[in-house]
């Protein structure tokens, strides 16, 4: 039995230590893509830690990031929980700061668990950009926003008020997990919006979450008519959310009846504007805001920035952008796709 | 009795040598930075899986252990909100209330005589549920940065955390009790049989019982410091944690069928999961490839053990033979 245990181990071992060697050599090098990014210093090690994993939003902007890193010459890396959990974030971050890494550009899960942690990289010299999910702003440097809380809010006010028409009547929203920073502040804007006489006739009954998961997003959808028959409408902030509210919807009886928007990708929402689901929807550029990320990130490394208020710097082909109040930089105002020009993209 | 002291020292042996291989191959394992965030994620999962270990061993089961966590963190929270600021009474009350938990557990099982996998998966999904009842989306965050800052200060002149204190501690009187004592003997025999320790007079329902309050309190304790770490008490805190409270247990050599292990191990696997998970994160091994690591080991923990006495057999079968 002792020698069987100790083969065993050895066994494990060596698996493990074979993958532990298989470290992959990855160097995106992007090229010199045109920008002349020249007071970025070049061989910069940014790494982008997304709320999660294999999630098709978090991916395109990744690969915004990478190209913007590829731009100014510096190491592009991503990893990240696959869960979007509020402290499974924190491990990956400790990580990062002992790898040496000049920047980490987080979304962050929870603004209050893994700010201990990105302090304790910043002792150790790292910078911290959030994008698309903010921290505390003592626990960052940078905060690059998507759109302004009211901005989306209006949109999506506007969206599911178009949608449901002039007689207004029940509707809802399905968010992501119930502490997302974003997810909150724009549900707060939202019903700041609901109270103005224009959408007086729009009564929001129920605040559900999907914790951006695809299954649990779509029972929730499913949940959400099964208590109110007579709903017009879902609003539904968050990319998982919209496309699995979507799947259910154009599947069941309720198609075309009740009204679907939210915050989706083209690729994912396709199918629905098409079969008459879902007329419109918005969201920014993904892939912008990773690469704007990205340039934010490099000069705060470089030294051209330090997130005081009224700072300006070049992000690549997207132009000058300049540091707001509290550390944020503002990439624009929400784009809306509907079946007149969602074709133009693929992301 | 003998084959846990061989798979205690397999795994120390696996945890020694990995560090000694990852820390030529990897760069940062080893460092003492490395070693502070290690043992910050030892610290609640072998909180809960040293008296889990006992559970485990007397032939029973909870997997309740991670909602205790959750729901005590947003008591915790709560409490807080409402103006209790003594930290002394914010601890004891959550011990009594991971307690009380437990007992809920130990009532079912032992009173109602109901199997403890059912029971706990049961209260897994009731406790969760509970502690969205207590916080729903909300979390509280605001504490005094003395007290999540002294929950993960490190021990002076080093970078270790001093709640690892605590986690030895609860270990070597768990482990004394467990080892040197009628009781210890006591819980090995109800594993082994129930009916028959039973017979032998020991207190089989109240022995179980105890032992679910006790995990429960445990669980609750990891609670508080997980609420501290992070600075924030969600209902969400810790979901899944008891995954990896199990997987410590049956890797650590305690067997899922109850009679056979020692907390020694038990440390050491914790310890050593740990060890993995961060080694492989500085290597970029992707979040996927992680748990399917953990995963397997979790299965030749499993497997391993028996594969090795069927093959004994086998063995001692064809000798058998070969001498007639």
């Amino acid at each position: 039995m002792k020698r069987t245990a100790a083969a065993l181990a050895a066994l494990l071992l060596l698996g493990l230590s074979a993958t532990a060697c298989a470290e992959d050599g990855d160097d995106s090098g992007g090229g010199d893509g045109g920008a002349k990014s020249n007071t970025i210093k070049s061989g910069l090690k940014i790494a982008f830690l997304p709320k999660q994993v294999n999630n098709p939003y978090f991916t395109t902007a990744g690969n915004g990031g990478k190209t913007a890193v590829g731009e100014f010459k510096g190491t592009y890396s991503e990893t990240g929980p696959s869960e979007a959990s509020a402290s499974s974030q924190v491990s990956y971050i400790n990580t990062l700061s002992q790898q040496k890494t000049d920047v980490i550009v987080v979304s962050a899960n929870d603004k209050d668990a893994i700010c201990g942690a990105l302090n304790e990289a910043r002792q150790a010299g790292t910078k911290v950009v959030t994008y698309d999910s903010d921290t505390k702003p003592d626990c960052r440097d940078l905060f690059v926003n998507q759109a302004t809380a009211e901005g989306i809010a209006k949109s999506q006010i506007k969206l599911i008020s178009d949608a449901v028409g002039p007689d207004g009547g029940k509707i809802a929203i399905l968010s992501a997990t119930a502490n997302a920073t974003n997810q909150n502040a724009w549900i707060e804007m939202m019903k700041t919006e609901l109270a103005k006489p224009e959408y007086s006739k729009l009564q929001l009954v129920a605040t559900v979450y999907g914790d951006d998961d695809d299954q649990k997003s779509f029972t929730e959808a499913q949940g959400l008519l099964a208590k109110y028959p007579d709903l017009k409408g879902i609003i539904s902030p968050t990319t998982v959310g919209v496309a699995a509210a979507g799947r259910y919807l154009s599947g069941s009886a309720y198609k075309g009846k009740v009204a679907l928007t939210g915050l989706g990708t083209p690729n994912q929402m396709r199918a629905f504007v098409k079969d008459g689901t879902c007329k419109a929807f918005a969201l920014w550029n993904p892939a912008d805001l990773g690469y704007l990320a990205a340039y934010a990130a490099g000069a705060l490394a470089s030294g051209m920035i330090s997130g005081k208020e009224g700072e300006k710097f070049t992000a690549g082909k997207l132009g000058e952008f300049t540091v707001g109040k509290n550390g944020e930089v503002l990439l624009g105002e929400p784009f809306t796709f509907n079946a007149s020009n969602i074709d133009q993209f693929n992301f | 009795m003998r084959r846990s002291y061989a798979w205690d020292l397999g795994i120390i042996v696996a945890l020694v040598l990995f560090v000694a291989v990852a820390g030529q191959t990897i760069e940062g394992v080893g460092s003492p930075r490395f070693w502070r965030f290690v043992i910050l994620e030892v610290i609640p999962v072998a909180l809960i899986a040293l008296p889990l270990a006992l559970v485990v061993i007397t032939g029973e089961i909870d997997l309740s252990v991670a909602s205790v966590l959750g729901l005590t963190c947003t008591v915790l929270g709560q409490l807080w909100a409402w103006g209790v600021s003594s930290l002394p009474l914010l601890i004891v009350l959550c011990l009594l209330l991971g307690a009380a938990l437990g007992a809920v557990n130990g009532v079912f099982v032992t009173v109602f005589g109901l199997p403890s996998l059912a029971v706990t998966i049961g209260t897994l999904a009731l406790y969760r549920g509970l502690a969205y009842v207590v916080l729903g989306d909300r979390a509280v965050a605001n504490y005094p940065t003395t007290w999540t800052r002294n929950a993960i200060a490190a021990i002076p002149g080093l970078t270790i955390p001093w709640m690892i204190l605590v986690v030895v501690a609860v270990a070597v009187i768990l482990g004394v009790i467990l080892h040197a004592t009628p009781i210890g003997r006591g819980l090995y025999a109800i594993g082994n049989n129930a009916e028959a320790s039973a017979f032998a007079g020991i207190s089989v329902a109240r022995t179980k019982f105890w032992l679910f309050v006790l995990t429960g309190a445990m669980s609750a304790l990891a609670g508080v410091f997980w609420t501290f770490r992070f600075a924030s008490a969600r209902a969400d805190n810790a979901t899944g944690l008891e995954l990896a409270a199990v997987a410590a247990v049956l890797l650590g050599g305690v067997s899922i069928f109850g009679g056979r292990g020692g907390l020694v191990g038990v440390l050491a696997a914790v310890v050593l999961l740990a060890t993995l998970r961060n080694a492989l994160q500085l290597a970029d091994v992707p979040a996927n490839a992680l748990t399917i690591v953990t995963g397997s080991l979790l299965i030749a923990s499993v497997v391993g053990p028996n594969v090795a006495t069927q093959a004994r057999d086998a063995l001692r079968r064809r000798r058998a033979r070969t001498a007639t």
